[in-house]
């Protein structure tokens, strides 16, 4: 046994812990950054925590072909089981309840009863979410009744693929608050976790790969915001990009994103506040319908009814 | 113009049938099958594009053409069981000088009668005025009838001197899916025929649906008639645009398969000039203008011929005249 | 020579009244522009000038935002919903009363048929009113979300192809739901918009609550820039819409934009195949192709592909092209020259890249902007012809074997406005309609619209609804998202 070993070395009863490597969700896997740089995460106080993996464009791309690739089959499957998939989100998060707690805690520096409150927040988010899924289409839906012969109805599609840029602040109630919307009707998701507090992302993808989502739905990467966003909002193949986390995201302009969304006419959810303003919204506050329609399509049918 | 001949017994109708279809044996499968791949048809799409055609606005110089056209495509109908010998008489003098105020008025193509009154139609018409003799025959409207007897009736008005006969299939064989018996029995009234063109009337009210139309349509064009016409005007409702835009299509395409040309003939519900000239247009734009002319497209009609002949007044005089200015010999309810 | 010429049978102009020239509509009255220029508005079909139309300066785009938020803040604010009800009634009907007067000038300005502009455009443009006239006092069933409040301001640009219809799409929903309007019309059809404003006056429209400013891009750019417009909605080419995305991005305001299609009408081998050839006919050749939802790509299965082609043929050499205001006119005139040289362009292309070219040889008129019904076969997703908005009456053809294939070739394009299915089955229709990345998918039909029905695109063909209670969303806000 070397001497450094010996000095780290606590009581000899006390066991060493086995600590998390922190890496990023693509397509299903935890693959390390294609760049092979991690960047240091310390707790609200600057303590370290962990070293997260600095994800790049290039892992950014990787993800959206993971979303993509996921797309078809998430959309085409039935609200019935997407919302229980989302159901199962929330089972899964309250099995590993204690770890949330502990990351929000470390992350956001609030009391433990805080911190319980709000991982509480974000599992009941899921399930209200997930009772959502198959009453969408009937109330954003419906049949039109057309001055000629025929059948007219119109229902709400997923968009395709979403960006999102998680809240800064709110590290896991915020991030479900961005994600369920978005999968709920059945699009795929490439989120940017909070770039100073992103633990509890990683431990929720940890959630998601042990829950029912397919590989693909949800790619989380952690980073430098400043850095990937860009490279999402410009992306060609992103259908819609949702900026609330470019809200108080250090180096980033919201409407620099913007801009670049328009490129391919992505749907934009922006921050709420103008500019350098914009602030992030209270995510305890009850949710409504407005970030599941943020990313949905109206799709009208026609046929002509005769004998 | 050119006549081409249809296939003139009921064997050669058979064996054409048979070549056509592709089989052995002229089975009731076989004509469902080949029934039933024709294309079908959207309801909707298809009344819409006869209304579009319906607003075709024809004036001055083409209506005067549609006018005298319509007027030359008219089989001046008669067909009431209170039908008397003066009656056919009175029509045939209509048919013979449609206006008197204006002897350059073309003639009908036809009178349509019942087949006792064919003798004394042929009689009042003459050998030289070129208006045909039609008869409607087997058991018209129904149908309901044996097969010998829808023969014989069909051979009486041939003996008696019809140049047409206007025969009705059995709907019911038809809707029930009997496709072979509407077959066969086309085909042998169409060799009892002889020399007179046979007009297929499918009775379309009955039929209710344009798939039914075209199918009907196809069966009676295998089977050897050389025209087909739509109702016996007895049933409403009987002749519409869509339904004989429909026939168009059949026979437009029948040509396209075979080289032949088939006739049309709407019967029934056709009163004004307004509503003929939609006819014209649906012709001239779904089958094409070579169906412009009375050889193959035929109204069925009685109050129709005084219409057109009150617009063509119109034309003539720059005023609108009036029900007293036209003779009426033979107020129909058809 | 035919055996069934049809003789002309043009509509009367007298219906019309032209004015040499035209000002701008704001505050309720026609007014000079400052310092602003004019230009001409002329007949496509003869070149003629129809009126000399002013160009909106920035300050004229101004003083029209100023009243419309006046009209905002004071009477129109205040108004309830019935009484907004009844403004859009009283223009529903003066439209109906006037539809004569409409379809001839919408014919003169933009060349379409009188047969479309008399039983399309004016009757929709009328219907649209009547629908949401409706709406405004019934707002609280629509769904829209707690809190629902008009935007303010609305700034409105539309384009040439549906002047009077694309102007009630815009303004019916905008005013119902409260809000006030500047709307610029398309600078070549321009003339329907100010007639239309004498139907605003008729009907005693409150001052500014709608404006309606004639000009180019420049105007529409003003409106567009305006720190005083809260919501923008554009009917349009993707790129303009593209321009406008990124003009209001950072800011607070908000945008529809509907843009450009290049929509697959998709044969299967079992269509009702005379309904099918019109539904081409129709996706095609309405409007002289000048529709956004256009079923600019025909994407035939191979087991039919020589029977519809022949069909299509034989059915186009029926095609009249000619005088829009002569009732038998079935195409009329391409709207401008410019159009006209984009159309050649790419038809020039479509020749160059080896598709094979027909048109169904119809004479054309001396003056004005033609083109004939053409069709192109042989074509690939690559050429440009398959890619490309050509916005005229040409039809790019191509086959597809299995109904994987079709909705992969039709959903390869950057667009996704409309789509069309054509069969007799019905649970392939359903799942292609599913599978279909399009706004609207007509199965059976094309081209059919309708105020109830929400029409709008996927992808780069824009984003937001027009018709139905999704097109009231549009013209509302609850707030931020949450």
């Amino acid at each position: 046994m070397s001497p450094t070993a010996q000095r780290t070395s606590q009581r000899a009863d006390e066991r060493l812990d086995v600590r998390k490597t922190y890496k990023l969700y693509i397509g299903g896997k935890f693959p390390r950054s294609e760049s092979g740089r991690s960047y240091e995460v310390t707790d609200s106080r600057g303590k370290f925590l962990a070293n997260a993996a600095q994800g790049s464009r290039k892992d950014a791309r990787d993800a959206v072909v993971a979303a993509r690739g996921a797309f078809a089959g998430w959309a085409g499957a039935t609200a019935y089981n997407r919302g229980q998939v989302l159901y199962r989100i929330a089972e899964v998060m309250e099995g590993r309840r204690a770890q949330f707690v502990a990351e929000v805690r470390a992350s956001e520096g609030v009391t433990e009863r805080r911190a319980e409150a709000l991982v509480s927040a974000a599992i009941d988010r899921w399930v209200w979410y997930a009772g959502w899924s198959d009453k969408i289409a009937q109330v954003l839906g419906g049949l039109n009744p057309v001055a000629g012969p025929y059948f007219d109805i119109s229902a709400p599609e997923p968009t395709g693929v979403v960006g999102i840029l998680a809240p800064q602040r709110s590290s896991l109630l915020g991030l479900v608050s961005v994600i369920a919307p978005a999968i709920v009707s059945g699009n795929t998701t490439v989120v940017l976790t909070s770039e100073l507090r992103p633990l509890p992302a990683i431990t929720f993808s940890e959630a998601l790969a042990t829950s029912d989502v397919p590989g693909g739905v949800v790619n989380l990467i952690t980073g430098r915001t400043a850095e990937v966003a860009p490279w999402i909002a410009s992306h060609r193949d992103v259908n819609a990009i949702d900026l609330a986390g470019a809200a108080e995201a250090e180096g980033v302009v919201w409407g620099d994103l913007e801009l670049a969304a328009a490129d391919n006419l992505k749907r934009v959810v922006r921050p709420a506040g103008v500019g350098a303003d914009a602030v992030e919204p209270d995510w305890t506050a009850d949710p409504d319908l407005s970030r599941i329609q943020a990313f949905l399509e109206t799709k009208t049918v026609w046929h002509p009814k005769g004998r | 113009m050119s006549t081409t001949v249809a296939a003139d017994s009921a064997v050669d109708a058979t064996a054409r049938a048979r070549d056509l279809l592709g089989v052995t044996r002229l089975t009731n499968t076989a004509l469902t099958s080949w029934l039933h791949g024709l294309p079908g048809v959207d309801q909707v799409g298809a009344e819409a594009r006869a209304a579009a055609l319906g607003t075709r606005s024809i004036k001055t110089t083409s209506k005067q053409w549609g006018i005298d056209t319509a007027i030359s495509m008219i089989d001046l109908t008669t067909l009431e069981g209170a039908d008397t010998p003066g009656k056919v008489r009175g029509l045939c003098a209509k048919a013979l000088t449609p206006d008197v105020t204006d002897l350059s008025t073309p003639r009908p193509a036809a009178v349509c009668v019942y087949g006792d009154m064919v003798e004394i139609a042929k009689d009042a018409l003459g050998a030289d005025s070129r208006v045909n003799v039609a008869a409607v025959a087997t058991a018209f409207p129904s149908g309901r009838a044996s097969m010998p007897v829808k023969l014989a009736d069909t051979r009486f008005a041939v003996e008696a001197g019809a140049d047409e006969i206007d025969m009705v299939i059995d709907r019911g064989a038809f809707l029930a899916g009997d496709y072979l018996t509407v077959f066969r029995e086309i085909a042998a009234v169409k060799e009892a025929c002889g020399d007179a063109r046979l007009k297929v009337i499918m009775e379309t009210g009955e039929l209710v649906t344009y798939d039914n139309v075209r199918r009907a349509s196809w069966l009676s064009m295998l089977a050897g008639g050389d025209f087909i016409k739509t109702s016996t005007g007895k049933v409403s409702p009987a002749a519409t645009l869509p339904v004989t835009m429909i026939m168009l299509e059949a026979v437009r395409d029948w040509l396209d398969l075979t080289g032949e040309m088939v006739g049309v003939k709407p019967a029934g519900g056709i009163r004004t000039s307004k509503d003929a000239l939609k006819y014209l247009v649906t012709v001239n734009e779904v089958a094409g203008e070579e169906w412009l002319d009375n050889h193959w497209f035929r109204f069925g009609a009685s109050s129709l011929l005084n219409d057109l002949l009150l617009q063509r007044q119109r034309i003539a005089t720059g005023a609108y005249s009036g029900a007293d200015y036209v003779t009426d010999d033979s107020p129909s309810l058809y | 020579m035919a055996k069934f010429e049809y003789a002309p049978a043009p509509e009367s102009r007298a219906v019309v009244d032209l004015k040499p020239s035209y000002g701008l509509f704001i505050n309720g009255e026609f007014t000079d522009s400052e310092g602003g220029s004019a230009f001409k508005s002329i007949s496509p079909a003869t070149e003629e000038v129809l009126a000399e139309v002013t160009e909106a300066s920035p300050a004229d785009v101004d003083r029209a935002v100023a009243a419309a938020r006046r009209a905002f803040n004071g009477p129109w604010g205040r108004m309830s919903g019935a009484d907004r009800g009844k403004y859009l009634f009283r223009i529903a009907r003066i439209l109906q009363e006037r539809a004569r007067e409409f379809a001839v000038l919408e014919s003169l300005d933009n060349g379409k048929p009188i047969r479309e502009s008399r039983d399309v455009d004016v009757p929709l443009a009328a219907a649209h009113f009547f629908y949401h006239a409706g709406w405004a006092d019934k707002l609280e069933y629509a769904g829209l979300g707690a809190g629902a409040r008009p935007h303010g301001v609305v700034g409105q640009v539309i384009p040439w192809n549906f002047p009077l219809l694309m102007l009630a799409w815009k303004i019916a929903p905008a005013l119902a739901t409260g809000n006030t309007v500047v709307i610029k019309p398309a600078e070549t059809t321009p003339l329907s918009a100010l007639l239309f404003a004498e139907v605003l006056q008729q009907a005693d429209l409150p001052p500014g609550v709608v404006n309606i400013v004639t000009g180019a891009g420049t105007t529409g750019q003003a409106i567009v820039d305006h720190p005083d417009i809260d919501k923008l909605a554009f009917t349009g080419s993707t790129g303009v819409g593209k321009m406008i995305a990124r003009s209001i991005a950072g800011t607070r305001k908000k945008a529809t934009l509907e843009l450009g299609g290049k929509a697959a009408n998709i044969i299967f081998d079992d269509a009702p195949i005379d309904q099918a050839v019109e539904g081409i006919v129709n996706g095609i050749f309405f409007n002289q192709g000048h529709v956004c939802c256009a079923g600019s790509r025909l994407l035939v299965q191979e087991s039919i592909a020589d029977e519809v082609e022949k069909r299509l043929k034989r059915r186009l050499a029926t095609l009249r092209v000619g005088d829009p205001l002569d009732k038998n006119t079935d195409v009329g005139a391409i709207n401008s020259k410019a159009q006209l040289s984009r159309i050649t362009e790419l038809t020039d292309a479509g020749e160059a890249e080896g598709a094979e070219r027909w048109d169904n040889g119809c004479p054309l008129p001396d003056k004005g902007f033609w083109f004939r019904p053409t069709v192109f076969t042989g074509v690939s997703q690559t050429h440009r012809i398959a890619q490309e908005e050509i916005f005229g009456p040409v039809l790019s053809v191509l086959t597809f074997r299995t109904p994987h294939e079709a909705v992969a070739k039709a959903n390869n394009t950057p667009y996704g406005l409309s789509a069309g299915i054509w069969t007799e089955k019905g649970s392939r229709i359903l799942w292609m309609a599913d599978q279909l990345r399009a706004g609207v998918v007509w199965a059976n039909t094309f081209n059919k619209f309708d105020p109830t029905s929400p029409f709008g695109g996927y992808k780069e063909s824009g984003y937001g609804r027009e018709g139905g209670k999704h097109g009231l969303a549009a013209y509302v806000t609850t707030g931020d998202t949450k």
